[in-house]
């Protein structure tokens, strides 16, 4: 039988990182293919190169056997391949019809047929045998329903190629019931389907067959049937290279508190969160996308807003929500994203790192000096040896891990206390992750309190003291540094395990 | 700043320069020699003040990521709220000159606060909020004056509307003196020029139009920096309005009604700061403001079709902010 779908030798690197090599798999007509993988093993490159949002290095794919190149996401489109994102493609403010027909509107006269717009939306939801209200627009519909338009949408276009991108994610249990029995219905109609997932526990019961990726390669293709989560989770995990982690000195014994976190709670996203870590301490924060942990480090920063709890620095209390006490008490947050969150990119490395103390460098008439600013600057960029020609080269025109560096270098020029790095070394080459580990073990034995948020297993492992693995807004397991092993952390924070 | 960076900076000032060189060259010769008198010079100085300062004003929100449209009806506003009160008080001389100079400020800082409230509370957009100040602040003034210029009882603004500065001194000197309101936009400038480029509020205006989210969360307190923004342009407005109303020895709710909001944005996006934001300059608003004066100002030296100007205006201005977008894409690449 001619697989409905065959990629082969698929392969496609971004500066610095290679996401996929010589990933091959095939796709039968009505046949569920899950796709399991870890963040950053390459799931989402490879949905992105089907859905011509990208176009791989190298490699070829067939449909129907014959050789299709897709260009763009109306290439796709053509070639029956439908898409169903993590984040919903919907435009919140027109009603069901408009979105299932969005961009291939029928028109009459040059102007949209209305009725031919709503008879193609009804063709599609009665195919589905669904219920949905046609005259209210999608942003009053629930979660579960609007992802359900996100699957009318797909096949409104006759896809017979369906991939969806952790369709579950967002949705309570009945609506999770609903999905599989229309995946069902879906492959019973010979659709091919391409489920990309992070839960276990929802594989035996949707995949026919798995695929496991990991490191932008697929280690495993194997029937769902007699595939146990435990071998799954090794086949994700694996045995591979990684940076190399200094040595990782225990903190004092007699270290006293230093950040203390009590019931932090934010309506639908945090439960209760109470953990403390101890001066000189590294404390990792494990867990899927979307678990919380950002939220997390975000609202002990005082970014955002909370609904309730306490963080208390050194046994005082710091008040919520409040960035610039934060900081006074020492609180630093090393954001996920630098060039959104963490940098200026359009300022220069001198004036991104006096940024949150310029206070401390202005003369007696209030002006800056820019002469202390240039020196305290230099001082910095030696000490982290940050890889720039200058204290005026702008931040955009620096590496990730020189950006990160720089976005270090500003909290370190005042009392960082507790530091709160999320995903320190994303995007950043090997040397220089190893250079970020030296400084958070230097900024330990200096006594600052260390939580990290990383989806690199390894490197949580490798570089934390403890491990807490969040899941659903709460912490659901602690790890010491030597009961941690990647499938006991993996099978906590993918629910396979409690 | 790189090497190359720095290459380019100052290859960029010596362009500038030496188009505006040409320009004037070219001008001054086709004029036979009026376009570089002294007293045109000082004319064209005159002309672009009260545009400048607005623009200057309209720099700091627009390096925010902002804009302000209602400065040019709050000219109008306080101009005749600073005709009124001068009228109603009892005094003469300098304490009445500064006294009405403070009122026009406070009307203008207080419409800017109002500007900026609705903006960094609840997130509107600045184009919409400052909109309907534009609005309202015409309409008050039509409503205060009665819809008729408000006539200065005193004559004591006289000096600061269209006297010299120190005229005894250069009249002695035989040299040519400055008008006072160009004093006054030389004044801003500095001031405005020292607290941009050299205060930590200056930086934190660049850095929350580079990137609000690093701003905030370097502990910058984002929401008073943006209502300052708006607070000083509509102080500067405020400055503009007293002028114009001792210039004219009257308030008139027309007054910088017309052209004058779409010019003085125009001086400074001609001067290089960007609309998106994190970029831009005061001495560069001053230039642009400066550049549109000596346009209109050849123009009429050479007889040029008054309409037609206009559309040379235009063109001159897209142009502009076409090579300037030019030269960010050579230098990104």
């Amino acid at each position: 039988m001619t697989p409905l779908l065959e990629m082969r030798g698929i392969g496609k690197s971004f500066p610095g990182v290679r996401a996929l090599s010589d990933v091959s798999l095939e796709l039968f007509a009505g046949e569920v293919l899950v796709l399991v993988g870890e963040n950053g093993a390459g799931k989402s490159t490879l949905m992105r190169i089907l859905a011509g949002a990208t176009s791989a290095d190298e490699g070829e794919i067939l449909i129907d056997g014959a050789p299709a190149r897709i260009a763009g996401p109306q290439e796709a489109q053509r070639l029956g391949i439908g898409m169903i994102y993590q984040e919903f493609t919907l435009v919140p403010q027109l009603d069901v019809p408009s979105n299932v027909s969005l961009g291939v509107e029928p028109t009459r006269a040059g102007l949209i047929d209305v009725a031919a717009v709503r008879a193609r939306a009804h063709r599609v939801v009665d195919d589905l045998g669904l219920e949905l209200p046609f005259d209210v627009p999608v942003s009053q519909l629930s979660v579960g329903q609007q992802q359900l338009v996100e699957i009318a949408k797909a096949l409104a276009t006759s896809a017979r190629i369906l991939v969806m991108d952790e369709p579950t994610a967002a949705l309570a249990d009945r609506e999770i019931e609903r999905l599989f029995e229309i995946i069902r219905r879906l492959r019973a109609s010979g659709v091919g389907i391409i489920y990309i997932s992070h839960r276990m526990e929802e594989l035996p019961r949707i995949a026919d067959r798995i695929a496991v990726l990991r490191d932008g390669k697929v280690v495993a293709t194997r029937d769902a049937r007699g595939f146990s989560s435990d071998e799954i989770i090794a086949a994700m995990v694996g045995r591979r290279l990684t940076a190399h982690f200094p040595e990782l000195p225990p903190p004092a014994s007699d270290a006293a508190v230093r950040l203390d976190v009590r019931g932090l709670r934010r309506e639908e996203i945090l439960a209760g969160v109470s953990f403390s870590v101890r001066a000189g301490e590294i404390v990792g924060l494990a867990g899927l996308i979307g678990a919380g942990r950002t939220e997390i480090v975000r609202a002990i920063a005082g970014a955002d807003a909370i609904d309730g709890g306490e963080v208390l620095i050194d046994a005082k209390l710091v008040r919520s929500g409040r960035i610039g006490e934060a900081i006074a008490r020492g609180i630093v947050l090393i954001p996920e994203d630098r060039k959104a969150q963490g940098l200026v990119l359009g300022m220069t490395v001198r004036e991104n790192v006096t940024l949150a103390h310029l206070a401390n460098f202005v003369d007696r008439d209030q002006l800056v000096d820019v002469a202390r600013e240039r020196a305290a600057t230099a001082r910095m960029i030696d000490e982290l040896q940050i890889r720039t020609p200058g204290t005026e080269q702008l931040a955009r025109n620096l590496s990730g891990g020189t950006q990160q560096k720089v976005v270090l270098a500003k909290w370190l020029l005042g009392d960082a206390r507790v530091l709160l790095f999320d995903e320190p070394t994303r995007g950043i080459d090997v040397g220089a992750k190893t250079e970020i580990y030296k400084l958070m073990v230097e900024l330990a034995g200096r006594g600052a309190a260390i939580v990290m948020v990383s989806s690199d297993l390894p490197e949580v492992l490798g570089m934390s003291h403890r491990i807490l693995v969040v899941r659903g807004g709460r912490i659901a397991a602690e790890f010491s540094r030597a009961d941690a092993t990647p499938d006991r952390v993996i099978a906590v924070a993918t629910g396979a395990a409690a | 700043m790189s090497d190359r960076t720095r290459l380019v900076y100052w290859l960029r000032i010596a362009g500038a320069a030496a188009l505006f060189i040409l320009l004037v060259a070219v001008v001054d010769v086709a004029s036979r020699g009026s376009f570089l008198e002294p007293s045109n010079i000082v004319r064209v100085l005159r002309q672009i003040t009260y545009n400048c300062i607005l623009g200057v004003g309209q720099t700091f929100v627009i390096i925010t990521g902002g804009i302000d449209l209602s400065v040019g009806s709050l000219v109008a506003l306080t101009g005749v709220v600073a005709a009124l009160f001068a009228n109603s008080m009892h005094l003469s001389g300098f304490p009445l000159i500064a006294a009405t100079l403070v009122v026009a400020v406070a009307v203008g800082c207080i419409a800017g606060w109002i500007n900026a409230l609705p903006v960094v509370k609840l997130n509107l957009p600045p184009f919409i909020t400052t909109l309907a100040m534009l609005e309202m602040a015409v309409g008050a003034a039509f409503i205060l004056s009665h819809g008729r210029p408000v006539a200065l009882q005193s004559a004591d603004f006289q000096n600061t509307g269209i006297g010299s500065f120190l005229g005894g001194v250069t009249q002695a000197l035989h040299v040519p003196s400055l008008p006072v309101p160009v004093i006054w936009m030389l004044a801003v400038i500095v001031v405005a020029s020292v607290l941009l480029t050299r205060t930590r509020f200056g930086r934190y205006v660049f850095a929350i139009g580079g990137n609000e989210e690093a701003a905030r969360l370097a502990g910058i307190n984002v929401v008073r920096v943006k209502t300052t923004v708006y607070v000083i342009s509509g102080a500067c407005a405020a400055i503009v309005g007293f002028l114009y109303m001792a210039l004219f020895s009257s308030g008139s709710p027309q007054t910088g009604t017309g052209d004058q909001l779409l010019e003085s944005i125009a001086a400074v996006v001609v001067g290089g700061t960007s609309l998106m934001g994190g970029r831009g300059s005061v001495i560069g608003t001053f230039f642009g403001a400066l550049l549109i004066g000596v346009l209109y100002n050849a123009m009429n030296l050479l007889n040029v079709d008054s309409y037609l100007q206009k559309v040379l205006l235009g063109a001159v201005i897209l142009l502009a902010v076409v090579l300037d977008e030019l030269r960010k894409r050579y230098l990104s690449r």
